[in-house]
């Protein structure tokens, strides 16, 4: 590898940002990218035999701030609840890092970021990106950190499928996977759910075909849209029904028009606007192409059978919730079935909640006491074995 | 489904039935209290399976290979010959279709360990004879209404339908109610009385050198087919 790189700190972004030059990165698409940038955020400490590297993947609109503050939003980590000293992905003893993905929009290459062929905003000439782009990012940004094992990679949902690509891609920088609410192909429901959002987007007369960083008018109304949609599909029937019912919003009585009469409504209502104020739509765009192109049925299914570089150490764990219908649990079962097909170490647990696809990163107790325990566990066996 | 001190009885006989380093399915496995005794004793490679999905976290935990599924539901993604053994304990009597499911055992391992309550134990015979009613033991407490055992049967039953399958019993131990063990002989008579528990370490009869080629297996497209 001829790139160059720089580490710097961002203290506006409180992370570190590696900047990676003449990196001839290419795409799925055939794009080149040769100037870009990766933010991170690490957490714990590195071991002297650099052997306890916990790389946690972002969902769709998650970032690096995994615990910890986040000087985006001012609130807390995405999960928080997970990840930190003592918790159930322990930072006194593992070393976690968390990155945006590229095509994201919280200080990796994305496409508010300048194009510096160009000198202004990429918008929507940004090239297009896929999961397998995003982890081969992941690798230029363990490579720069000289990182060159990970104990493990954890995921869910966007995250789940960096996670299970990352064992396609690099099997033998991986000791054990923790794939969350995933999936093997993203379905056509899914893709269909996605694509209303984007038309959401794109149907702003503010979105400009994406230039509007340029003018400064964001396509605010559109990308709230498709953040209300998808809200939706995190949840469930059940969840939604125990916390909103049919009860109304601030008052006692329907208004006969149009307001948020609806606790419901207003929750969504409340769920888009303040996601607009954190979230790029063009990256909203670029970010769930990725998911709708994901689809390693095949790809996945010959790694297993024929590696060309070793994968059968590898550890997978897959964990699905039984109120998801966004990554069913008959997706996840999918990936269980084809690695106990070829006499692979899987783990696999079905999680009973109500609370839908958003379930791993809501207070499950269960899901916090099965990763902790895989990971401690798992780990003790590799200290002894060396 | 049977008090502590039996099961464990259960596990080191097991255990006497393998040999080291073998790979090995243990189905119902629980906490994994068995197959995490199998890797530390005999230098086993474990997989299990429960279908109670707080157990199968327990045994995840421990870094145990464990998925949660059902041995009716899910032998069916383990390929041929997957395992030297194939591990079923005090289990086979709770299945809907037994029968299917030890010859599920015996495609996906070379050798199957089955281990059963011996509805042709004296006291039971007994209790349904002189009370009228379906006996209730220390190893079977339940009401005919709640248990999980939906069918029972003996051990002589159970010679004779691995008879009609052509699978062979290499070895066969029978456990008394107080937990003495002996070998079950072939002329059944007072065993059958005897034990309560019995443990089959049973496989096909063996025609090498001849493979067969049905056990190749392939990946076309997006689905497992054996050729």
């Amino acid at each position: 590898m001829n790139y160059k790189f720089n580490i710097i700190d961002d203290k506006s972004l409180e992370c570190k940002i590696v900047e990676f030059s003449n990196a001839n990165f290419k795409l799925d698409s055939d794009y080149i990218l040769n100037n870009f940038k990766i933010a991170f955020k690490s957490f714990g400490t590195l071991n002297k035999k650099k052997n306890n590297v916990i790389l946690v993947c972002h969902a769709l609109t998650g970032d690096q701030y995994v615990t910890g503050y986040n000087p985006v939003t001012k609130r807390e980590g995405w999960w928080s609840r997970m990840v930190g000293p003592n918790k159930p992905i322990d930072t006194n003893k593992f070393f976690v890092i968390c990155s945006n993905v590229i095509g994201g929009c919280s200080g990796s290459t994305g496409p508010k970021e300048i194009d510096v062929n160009t000198n202004s905003p990429f918008g929507g000439k940004f090239p297009s990106i896929t999961i397998n782009d995003i982890v081969n990012a992941q690798n230029y940004l363990l490579e720069s950190l000289s990182i060159k094992k990970l104990f493990a990679i954890i995921g869910g949902s966007m995250g789940a499928m960096q996670a299970i690509q990352w064992s396609l891609n690099y099997p033998d920088k991986i000791e054990n996977i923790i794939h969350i609410a995933g999936a093997l192909k993203h379905s056509s429901q899914n893709i269909a759910f996605h694509e209303v959002g984007r038309q959401a987007i794109m149907n702003d007369n503010n979105w400009n075909k994406g230039s509007y960083n340029e003018n400064g008018k964001r396509p605010e109304t559109g990308l709230a849209v498709a953040r209300m949609i998808a809200h939706i599909t995190y949840l469930s029937e059940n969840a939604m029904h125990r916390k909103f019912g049919r009860k109304l919003q601030s008052r006692d009585i329907i208004s006969f028009g149009f307001d948020a009469d609806f606790q419901v409504e207003s929750y969504l209502r409340y769920q888009g606007r303040s996601f607009v104020e954190r979230f790029d739509a063009n990256s909203y765009l670029y970010l769930t192409r990725a998911m709708d192109y994901f689809d390693i049925v095949d790809k996945f299914s010959k790694a297993i059978e024929f590696p060309t570089i070793s994968n059968k150490h590898i550890n997978y764990l897959v964990i699905s919730f039984t109120s998801d219908w966004l990554f069913p649990t008959i997706e996840n079962k999918e990936i269980v079935k084809k690695l106990n097909y070829f006499n692979r170490n899987v783990s696999f647990t079905e999680i009973e909640t109500d609370k839908g696809h958003d379930s791993f990163l809501l207070d499950e107790l269960e899901l916090d006491f099965t990763i902790n325990g895989f990971l401690e566990s798992n780990y003790r066996k590799l200290e002894s074995h060396e | 489904m049977n008090n502590k001190f039996s099961i464990r009885k259960d596990w080191r006989l097991i255990e006497s039935l393998i040999v080291e380093n073998s790979r090995i399915l243990d189905i119902g496995c629980g906490e994994g209290g068995l197959i995490s005794q199998l890797e530390k004793n005999i230098n086993a490679k474990t997989y299990g399976i429960e279908v109670n999905s707080e157990l199968a976290r327990k045994a995840i935990a421990e870094g145990l290979n464990v998925i949660e599924g059902n041995a009716e539901k899910d032998l069916d993604q383990y390929s041929n010959n997957s395992f030297d053994y194939v591990i079923l304990s005090q289990t086979l009597q709770a299945m809907l279709k037994p029968k299917d499911v030890l010859l599920e055992l015996l495609r996906i391992g070379s050798k199957a360990i089955v281990s059963f309550p011996n509805f042709g134990h004296w006291r039971i015979r007994l209790q349904l004879l002189f009370t009228g009613k379906m006996p209730m033991t220390k190893g079977l407490p339940y009401q005919w209404y709640e248990t999980p055992n939906i069918h029972f049967f003996t051990i002589k039953d159970f010679e004779n339908l691995c008879k009609e399958l052509n699978i062979v019993i290499e070895k066969s131990i029978g456990l008394t109610s107080s937990g003495k063990q002996f070998s079950i002989s072939k002329k059944l008579s007072n065993e059958n009385l005897f034990t309560s528990e019995a443990i089959f370490l049973l496989s096909y009869q063996n025609f090498e050198p001849i493979k067969l080629k049905s056990k190749q297996k392939t990946f076309v497209g997006n689905s497992i087919i054996a050729r």
